[in-house]
């Protein structure tokens, strides 16, 4: 079957997030980004679906500023065929996202796209959702495991209370989440054959979507702050100080 | 303003998130009504109906809704938005499913996991692992919101709103439920628990959490996890308590082992009173701990739970 790997640059998950002053959002410049880990997740599992057989072709697609490249070199790197860059230097919402993945899976007529649960920037874990909802497919979000079955596929969900498992007909979108495996690094060979591997190289009006935003940022703020407490030395004490407020 | 809101349950009780949804739709603002979309939910109706502030309960029940499963749930709420201007479900793993589905059908720019409503187009949320908050202000003619439920008091009891049967769903034929295996326990939800004692990458083994389940029984504690010893393999992924995983924020939270990583603050750091139980006292938990106990936990949790039975826990 053909994959559709969507992938997303962010902050670096250990770079530590610093408000900007002036509250218009999070500072990005100068700061190490990287793949968001979920997509990683989607990443390995494609190119394991490669090896095992079951996936003949494999496309990143990435829909971002030009740096944008280096995430879907990353994840050519780590194995996938090819690459799709969406250029844009505006944010894009997830509802525009999902339609810019609508407008590239009628292209490429991909039976699976997987991606990660959700982004570690915004948090707002939607793509995936709104891109099968568009399309009028089944979906499979927060995927523990994967099993093809035929013409469907047979996966193990994360929900609250445990794991659910379903069965969901291709072409389907599934989103990924943390266990589903353990993403490889790419070995310098396979990065120095990832500069070999094409990226088609595209604009948001190639696809004809609105990408204005519905949403407008007011501010940004840090959280409410927490100070350290106080330091018991036994038992008896911390018993007592729990009694005193009332919490147990 | 009619806001709709889809009740989390499973068939046979109606969950506290529910409640907590509630009252972020009375802070938008407007007429209440609750959906309760399911198998068998008669019930679960009648109690919904109770929930203080809500217009009228609407009940859905067809074998098709058993599981909630997103495109079941699209078949049952996007019809029914002809009528709202907002729909709202906690961003529970059921939520988060198949609430995107419906912005999308809608053309709607979801706004997901709100702590805040500032006013009725106007919100506040994490974002970043709760290390920014944003403050967002949609332009969009319907809004698609799912509630963080930790952020919002349950609404109260007492209201005798009315109930309503609607018309069967379509059942759509591209998915289908196979089986579930859900965690086994007499201990309170992890979400829903007054008190919340977790373990992290310190305990060693998952043998070593009967140490912090002892103590979890005297307090009628629920039992969470960080991601490091989920993956590490002590215990079960749907114990962990962080961003990724659960977002909990309970009366009294008890960290031991814990090293207090961004991803599991994340996903406590709200609880009214924190205890912080680690033999590294440089450990991160401690600063946001109101009180830290730096003594090996081997020691220190028997040493707890015996304190507490003498204190007649």
């Amino acid at each position: 079957m053909k994959v559709l790997v969507p992938v997303k640059r962010v902050l670096d998950y250990n770079v530590k997030v610093r408000v900007k002053s002036d509250e218009s959002g999070v500072d990005l410049a100068n700061v190490k980004m990287s793949m968001n880990p979920f997509d990683e997740i989607s990443v390995e599992q494609a190119v394991r679906m490669q090896e095992a057989g079951t996936a003949t072709e494999t496309i990143a697609v990435s829909i971002g500023p030009d740096k944008a490249q280096e995430t879907i070199r990353t994840s050519l790197a780590m194995g996938l065929d090819r690459g799709i860059h969406v250029k844009t230097d505006e944010e894009v919402e997830p509802l525009a996202v999902a339609k810019i993945l609508k407008a590239i899976v009628e292209e490429e007529k991909p039976d699976l796209v997987i991606l990660g649960k959700q982004a570690i920037d915004d948090d707002s874990n939607q793509t995936g959702q709104m891109l099968a909802a568009l399309m009028g497919w089944p979906q499979a979000t927060f995927a523990y495991s994967m099993e093809q079955d035929g013409n469907s596929l047979t996966v193990g969900r994360e929900v609250d209370g445990g794991i659910q498992t379903i069965k969901v007909n291709l072409p389907t979108v599934i989103t990924v989440d943390l266990r589903l495996n353990e993403p490889r690094y790419a070995s310098l060979p396979n990065i120095m054959k990832a500069k070999r591997k094409p990226i088609d190289a595209k604009t948001t009006d190639d696809y004809g979507v609105d990408i204005s935003p519905r949403l407008t940022t007011v501010k940004v703020a840090e959280p409410a702050g927490r100070t350290a407490g106080v330091k018991v030395a036994d038992a008896a004490e911390l018993v007592g100080k729990l009694k005193s407020e009332g919490v147990i | 303003m009619a806001i709709l809101v889809v009740a989390e349950h499973d068939n046979e009780n109606l969950k506290d998130a529910t409640h907590k949804t509630v009252t972020a739709a009375l802070a938008i603002g407007g007429d209440v009504d609750v959906l309760v979309a399911g198998k068998g939910v008669k019930d679960v109706a009648a109690e919904a109906a109770k929930i203080a502030g809500v217009r009228k309960v609407l009940a859905c029940d067809h074998v098709s809704l058993k599981r909630q499963l997103a495109e079941a749930m699209q078949e049952v709420i996007v019809p029914l938005m002809d009528g709202y201007d907002a729909v709202l479900a906690p961003d529970t793993t059921t939520g988060k499913n198949f609430m995107p589905r419906i912005a999308a059908v809608l053309d709607v720019m979801q706004i997901s996991s709100i702590s805040g409503v500032e006013s009725a187009d106007t919100f506040v949320r994490p974002i970043y692992a709760g290390n920014a908050m944003a403050t967002v202000k949609s332009s969009d003619a319907k809004k698609v919101i799912t509630v963080r439920p930790t952020a919002f008091a349950a609404a109260a009891e007492g209201g005798s709103a009315s109930v309503e049967t609607i018309a069967d769903p379509a059942s759509p034929a591209n998915s289908e439920f196979i089986s579930e295996e859900l965690s086994k326990s007499d201990r309170p939800e992890l979400t829903a628990a007054k008190i919340v004692i977790s373990g992290g990458r310190g305990m060693g083994s998952g043998e070593n959490f009967a140490i912090i389940e002892k103590v979890a029984d005297k307090l009628g504690a629920a039992v969470g996890a960080s991601r490091a010893a989920v993956d590490a393999g002590y215990v079960p992924n749907d114990y962990q308590v962080g961003q990724t995983g659960k977002v909990v924020a309970p009366e009294l939270y008890i960290a031991v082992g814990i090293s207090g990583a961004i991803q599991h603050l994340a996903g406590m750091k709200d609880s009214k009173v924190i205890v912080a139980i680690n033999k590294d006292e440089d450990a991160p938990i401690f600063q946001i701990a109101d009180y830290g106990w730096v003594a090996d936990l081997f020691n220190a949790v028997p040493e707890l739970e015996a304190e507490l039975a003498k204190a007649g826990y």
